[in-house]
C-alpha cells in the first residue's frame, strides 16, 4: 500500500507555521515513514504530479492568486487543514479588511515614510505577472471548504505532529489544552 | 448661547425637572433645535442631576432622536415591508432627486434632512413618512416632488396637511377634527361589537362604583378575557396579582406602542374610541384601587396627543376622571397625560417601562415582574389598550355576553391590522376563531403567496395553511397580518424582518444583538448564491441558541422569520444553494475591482470564474 | 466566610446544582451561590467583587448570557435569576455547554478579535471559554465590521474591535459621584462603548488600573505599559478557565499542572 501524499501551501501567511511544522524536530523521521511529499515550499516542487492525501494551508487569501492557489489544493486534495490563525480567520494581514484598498495602496506606495521620497512619480507597481489584492483577506474556509482547523499563531510543532498523525493513522486525533491556543 | 441655555432650561422647566420625563425633553429639544447637541445633553445633565452619560445613553437609543443636526425638515421614510412592496423605491429615489442629497444625509445647506425610519403604524396607506412629526401617507413619486418643493419654499410640516390642496387633505372620521388635522386614514373596513360597536361613556364606570372592586374583579375574570398585545396573558389573573401586591400606590399604564411591527389598529382606537381606552383604564384603577394612569404613545402618533388630551380633560369635568369619579368617594385616578415611547420593538412590558422612566428601552431582569414592582416601583398594570377597552363593554354589557362571542380558550373579539397584496387593507374586528382563509377573503386578497401574522416575530404562513384560526388556541398575534402577494420575492421581505431585528435588537444580550445580524448576514450570503448546506444547518442551530438564551421577547422570537420560511418555504432555500459546494461561490471579479482601478489595471482576466 | 457563620439558619434556603446539594443566602442569585460553593458557572459580564479587581460589589448585567442554566427546566441567565428552595438547577451539562460555545463563537465573529497580537491573548476570559469549549474555528462567518480605536485619552486604549459590550467597565469605573466615565451607546449592531471626554480626564491610577482588569477581553488596555506577563505565565496558559487553578489566581495551585507544551513562544 502506498504511503499517503503530503502537500503544503503557504498563501497570506509569513510562513511561521511551516517553522513550527519543522520544530517537530526529529520526529520528521517518523513521520516520513509514515508519508510521502507531494507539492510544497519545503521540498520546493511547484506543481501537482498526482493528487494529495492531506494538505496543510498556512495563510488566507489576499490576492487573486491565493484564491486560484487554493482552489487548486482543493481540487487536488482529499482533505485540507487549515493550519494557524492567518488560513482560518485572516490573522494579521486581515488587520487591513476596514481599510479601502486605495488607501492601503497609496499607504504602502506613495505616502509612507519610506516610498515617498522613492517614488516621484507616483507609481502602482502593475506588471501584469503581479496578482491583485482582494477587497479584503478572507479565511480559507471561505473560498474552499476546508475540513480540520488547527489554530495557534504558529500552531505549536505538538499539535501539527499530533494532528498528522492521527489523519495517516486514522486515530481520533487528541487536543491536550496547552497545546491549542490562538497566539 | 445664553439664549441657548434659558432655552434647555425652559424645556427643563416645562417638565419639573423631573428626570424620568427625560424622554419629553429631549423630544422637545429635538424639536426646537432638530437635533440634540452635546453642549444641550451637558446642560440638560447639570439642571438634572444627572451624568452626560446617562443621557448619552437615552438619547442614542432612540431612532427619533439624533446627535447630528437633521435638518430644518426631516423626513422619514418608511422603508418597511409594506413600503417596499409598494412603491419605496420609486418614491425614495424621487425624494433624493428633487432634494439633492441621498438618504441618510442632509443637504449642504441645512435644510432637509432624508432619512429612513422602521414601521410606522401605517400599513395601510403606505409608502408612508414623516417630516418634523407629521404624516404623510399613500406617497407617490409625484406627491413626493410637491412635497420638496414646499419644504424648499419653507412651508411648515403642519400647513402641507389641510383641507384639500395639493399637498395632501384630511383623513376621514375624527382625523379631520382641529385637534388632529392629520390626513391618516382609518380605514376602519369591518367594526365589531367590542372596540367599535356601540358604547355608551360612563355607563360602565357607573355600574363600576355600584359594586365592590372585588366584583368588577370576578367579572373580568369571568369574562376570560386575555390581553391582545400578543402574549395572551389572562387579564384578570394579572389585574388580581397587582392588586395584592404590596405598595403604598398602584399604577396602570395603557401602552399603546403598537410594538408589534404590522400593526396600526390601536391608531384607529385611539382616533375614534380614545375615551372607551381611559375609561377602561379606570375600571382597571378601580379594581386594583390605582391612583395613577398614563398612556404610552408611540412616537409617530405624535399627532393624536392634543386630541388625547382633550380627551382627558372633558372626561376630568364629566367627573370620570379625576376625583369620587362617578360620584364614589375615594375613587381618584388621575390619568397623568401622553407621553412617549420611542422604539418600535419596545412593546415588551418591561422595556416600556424602562422608556416611560426617561431610558434606554432595554428589558429589565425579571423577577421582579412588573405587578409587583413597575412605573416607579409602584405595581404596575401595564395593558394593551385594546385590552383595556374590552374591559368596559365586558363591566356594562356582562362577562357572558362577551363570552358568547370568540370561542372558549379566545373570548371575544379581536382587532386585525391587515396589509400588503389585498384590494381592502384596514382594520377589521372580528370574532376570534376565524381562519386565515376567511380573512384573505375578506380583505379581497387575490394570489397570496404567504401570509405574515404577527408581525416579523410571527408565523410566516404558506397556502396550506388558510384553516389556521386567529385565536390564542392556534395563531396568537397582537393583530399584524400582511399578505405577500406571489409577485413579490419573499426572501427579500423576510431580509427586510431581520434588517428590522437587528436594528431594533436593545443591543444589550449577546445572543439577540449578534444573534439577529448574523442570521441576516447568513440569508443575504445565501440570497447572493453563497449560501451552503451548512450555512442552512448553522442558521437553525442559531435559532434555537437564541431562542434559550436571549432576555427578552425580541430575541426569542427573531430568528422566527427565518425558521418559518425553511419549514414552509424550503424550496425557496434550495433554489439558492450552489450544488458544487466544495468550491464556494466567490466573485473574484468583484473582489478585485477596487484594485484594478486603484492601479489602472482592466481585468483581472486570466482567473476562471466559479 | 465568617459573616455566613453569624447568620441564624432560617436565612439559608438549599438548592441544587447538577445533583449537588448547596446552600445559599436569601437574595443571591445562582451565579453567587455556585461561586460560594466552588461551582464554576462561566459569565463574561458577571463578575464576583474580591480583593483582587477592587470592586465593591459584586457586578451583574446580564448581557452575555454565557451563565444560562436551566432553573427547574427553564433556560435563565443564571447571573440575574435569585435562588429559591429547593431548586433544581442544570448547569454542567452538553445542551447548555453548546449554547455556550455557540455564544463564544458569536462573539469571536462579531468583532475583530486578532489574538495573535492582544496583550490580553492568555489572560482573556473570551478567548479562555473558546478553550474550554475546544472551538477550533467558528461556525458563523467572521464578519470584519469596521470598529473604533480609541487613544485619545489619558493612561487608557479602548480597542472596539475587541469590545464584547458586557458592560461591567459601564457599571463599575465611576467618579466618586456615581457618573459613569464609560457609557453604553446607540443599540442594536450599532451598540458601542464611547467615553466622557471629559470625566475621563482626571482618572486615577487605580481606576484605569481597575478598568484593564475588569474588562475580559483586550478592549480597555493601560498605555505606556504592556505584555509584561510572559507566555507560560498567563492566566490561562496552563489550566482551563473555571479549574481551581485559573479561579483563585493568589493560591498556589500544584496538582494538575503540566508545564510541557506551555512554554512554546
Amino acid at each position: 500500500m502506498s504511503k499517503p501524499i503530503i502537500a503544503t501551501a503557504s498563501l497570506a501567511g509569513c510562513f511561521g507555521c511551516h517553522m513550527s511544522f519543522l520544530d517537530i524536530d526529529e520526529r520528521i523521521l517518523d513521520l516520513v515513514e509514515l508519508v510521502q511529499w507531494g507539492k510544497s515550499p519545503i521540498n520546493d516542487i511547484k506543481t501537482f504530479q498526482q493528487d494529495c492525501d492531506i494538505a496543510l494551508i498556512e495563510g488566507g487569501c489576499c490576492n487573486d492568486e491565493h484564491i486560484h492557489t487554493l482552489r487548486e489544493f482543493r481540487k487536488h486534495c482529499r482533505i485540507l487543514v487549515a493550519v494557524g490563525e492567518c488560513a482560518i480567520m485572516g490573522g494579521l494581514p486581515a488587520m487591513r479588511n476596514n481599510i479601502p484598498i486605495k488607501e492601503c495602496l497609496e499607504e504602502a506606495y506613495l505616502n509612507s515614510p519610506s516610498t515617498s521620497d522613492a517614488n516621484p512619480d507616483k507609481i502602482f507597481p502593475n506588471d501584469e505577472e503581479l496578482p491583485m489584492l482582494l477587497d479584503k483577506v478572507y479565511p480559507c474556509h471561505e473560498i474552499v471548504k476546508m475540513d480540520y482547523f488547527l489554530p495557534g499563531c504558529p500552531p505549536r510543532a505538538d499539535l501539527i505532529y499530533g494532528a498528522l498523525v492521527a489523519l495517516v493513522t486514522g486515530q481520533e486525533a487528541e487536543l491536550p489544552y496547552e497545546v491549542v491556543k490562538f497566539d | 448661547m445664553s439664549d441657548h441655555i434659558a432655552a434647555i432650561d425652559a424645556i427643563a422647566a416645562k417638565y419639573d425637572n423631573d428626570p424620568t420625563r427625560l424622554l419629553d425633553m429631549l423630544l422637545a429639544v429635538q424639536e426646537q433645535e432638530r437635533y440634540v447637541s452635546d453642549a444641550a445633553t451637558r446642560l440638560l445633565a447639570q439642571k438634572l442631576g444627572l451624568s452626560w452619560g446617562d443621557i448619552q445613553q437615552t438619547v442614542s437609543f432612540y431612532h427619533l432622536l439624533s446627535q447630528e443636526p437633521r435638518g430644518k425638515y426631516t423626513v422619514y421614510l418608511n422603508n418597511g415591508p409594506v413600503s417596499i412592496m409598494q412603491g419605496y423605491e420609486g418614491v425614495a429615489t424621487a425624494f433624493s432627486e428633487a432634494v439633492g442629497c441621498s438618504f441618510g444625509s442632509v443637504t449642504a445647506d441645512g435644510r432637509i434632512g432624508l432619512f429612513t425610519t422602521a414601521d410606522m403604524g401605517m400599513g395601510d396607506q403606505e409608502v408612508a413618512a414623516l417630516i418634523n412629526n407629521v404624516v404623510f401617507t399613500n406617497l407617490t413619486p409625484e406627491k413626493a416632488r410637491i412635497l420638496v418643493k414646499a419644504m424648499q419654499k419653507g412651508v411648515p410640516a403642519q400647513d402641507m396637511v389641510t383641507d384639500n390642496t395639493e399637498y395632501g387633505k384630511y383623513g376621514d372620521g375624527n382625523n379631520s377634527l382641529p385637534s388632529i388635522h392629520s390626513m391618516v386614514c382609518n380605514n376602519l373596513i369591518k367594526p365589531g361589537p367590542v372596540c367599535f360597536g356601540p358604547y355608551q361613556a360612563g355607563a360602565a364606570l357607573r355600574k363600576c362604583v355600584a359594586q365592590s372592586p372585588e366584583q368588577v374583579l370576578a367579572e373580568v375574570k369571568a369574562s376570560k378575557l386575555r390581553g391582545r398585545g400578543g402574549a395572551g396573558f389572562p387579564t384578570g389573573m394579572k389585574w388580581e396579582l397587582c392588586a395584592k401586591a404590596e405598595g403604598p400606590e398602584r399604577c396602570v399604564v395603557a401602552n399603546a406602542d403598537e410594538g408589534e411591527p404590522g400593526t396600526f389598529k390601536d391608531r384607529v382606537l385611539l382616533t375614534e374610541r380614545a375615551q372607551l381606552l381611559f375609561e377602561g383604564m379606570a375600571v382597571c384603577a378601580y379594581a386594583i384601587k390605582a391612583t395613577t394612569g398614563a398612556l404610552y404613545l408611540r412616537g409617530e402618533y405624535a399627532y393624536l396627543k392634543d386630541y388625547l388630551e382633550q380627551v382627558l380633560e372633558q372626561m376630568r369635568s364629566d367627573n370620570l376622571l379625576g376625583k369620587d369619579i362617578a360620584g364614589k368617594p375615594g375613587f381618584d385616578f388621575l390619568i397623568s397625560g401622553c407621553s412617549w415611547v420611542l422604539a418600535p420593538m419596545s412593546a415588551a412590558r418591561n422595556q416600556l417601562l424602562e422608556s416611560a422612566e426617561g431610558r434606554r428601552g432595554e428589558p429589565r431582569n425579571r423577577p421582579p415582574f412588573p405587578a409587583q414592582s413597575g412605573f416607579h416601583t409602584m405595581p404596575t398594570v401595564i395593558d394593551n389598550v385594546e385590552t383595556l377597552a374590552a374591559t368596559v363593554q365586558i363591566i356594562d354589557k356582562g362577562a357572558t355576553w362577551f363570552r358568547s362571542l370568540g370561542t372558549e380558550e379566545s373570548t371575544g373579539t379581536k382587532v386585525l391590522s391587515i396589509s400588503g397584496d389585498c384590494d381592502r387593507p384596514g382594520v377589521y374586528e372580528v370574532e376570534f376563531g376565524i381562519t386565515l382563509g376567511e380573512l384573505l377573503t375578506l380583505a379581497g386578497a387575490r394570489d397570496p403567496q404567504a401570509a405574515q401574522v404577527g408581525g416579523p416575530s410571527g408565523r410566516c404562513l404558506n397556502a396550506a395553511a388558510r384553516d389556521t384560526a386567529i385565536s390564542f388556541e392556534d395563531c396568537p398575534s397582537a393583530g399584524a397580518i400582511l399578505i405577500i402577494g406571489a409577485q413579490h420575492d419573499l426572501l427579500t421581505i423576510i431580509d427586510n424582518f431581520m434588517a428590522f431585528f437587528t436594528e431594533e435588537s436593545c443591543g444589550s444580550c449577546v445572543p439577540c444583538r449578534t444573534g439577529t445580524w448574523m442570521l441576516r448576514n447568513t440569508l443575504r450570503r445565501i440570497m447572493h448564491g453563497q449560501g451552503t448546506r451548512e450555512d442552512l444547518t448553522s442558521m437553525r442551530q442559531l435559532s434555537a441558541v437564541m431562542q434559550k438564551t436571549t432576555k427578552c421577547g425580541l430575541g426569542h422570537t427573531a430568528a422566527n422569520p427565518i425558521l418559518n420560511t425553511l419549514d414552509n418555504f424550503p424550496h425557496l432555500y434550495d433554489a439558492l444553494i450552489p450544488e458544487q459546494t466544495d468550491i464556494r461561490s466567490f466573485d473574484l471579479e468583484a473582489a478585485v475591482q477596487a484594485s484594478n482601478l486603484t492601479v489602472g489595471r482592466a481585468s483581472v482576466a486570466k482567473e476562471e470564474q466559479v | 466566610m465568617s459573616e455566613d457563620m453569624n447568620k441564624p439558619l432560617t436565612d439559608l434556603i438549599s438548592l441544587t446544582i447538577d445533583g449537588q446539594e448547596i446552600e445559599a443566602e436569601e437574595g443571591q442569585t445562582i451565579v453567587q451561590a455556585a461561586q460560594k460553593n466552588g461551582i464554576y458557572i462561566p459569565t463574561l459580564c458577571a463578575l464576583h467583587a474580591d480583593k483582587e479587581n477592587g470592586l465593591k460589589y459584586d457586578l451583574a448585567p446580564g448581557t452575555c448570557r454565557i451563565c444560562t442554566v436551566k432553573a427547574n427546566g427553564r433556560t435563565t441567565a443564571a447571573c440575574t435569576t435569585p435562588v429559591s428552595q429547593g431548586l433544581v438547577v442544570e448547569n454542567d451539562t452538553p445542551e447548555l455547554n453548546d449554547l455556550r460555545k455557540t455564544i463564544v463563537e458569536l462573539l469571536f465573529v462579531e468583532g475583530n478579535h486578532f489574538c495573535p497580537f492582544c496583550e490580553k491573548s492568555g489572560s482573556c476570559d473570551l478567548q479562555a471559554l473558546a478553550y474550554r469549549y475546544q472551538m477550533l474555528t467558528p461556525r458563523f462567518h467572521y464578519a470584519f465590521t469596521p470598529r473604533k480605536v480609541n487613544a485619545d485619552m489619558p493612561k487608557l486604549l479602548w480597542d472596539g474591535n475587541r469590545c464584547i459590550l458586557c458592560r461591567r467597565c459601564v457599571l463599575a469605573i465611576r467618579t466618586e459621584e456615581g457618573e459613569p466615565l464609560f457609557v453604553f451607546a446607540n443599540r442594536g449592531d450599532k451598540s458601542t462603548i464611547i467615553v466622557d471626554t471629559e470625566l475621563i480626564q482626571d482618572i486615577s491610577e487605580e481606576l484605569a488600573q481597575q478598568a484593564m482588569d475588569i474588562c475580559p477581553v483586550g478592549a480597555i488596555i493601560r498605555k505606556e505599559k504592556g505584555f509584561d506577563t510572559p507566555f507560560g505565565q498567563r492566566k490561562y496558559d496552563h489550566s482551563p478557565i473555571g479549574s481551581i487553578s485559573s479561579i483563585s489566581s493568589d493560591m498556589t495551585c500544584s496538582s494538575g499542572e503540566n508545564k510541557t507544551g506551555g512554554e512554546k513562544s
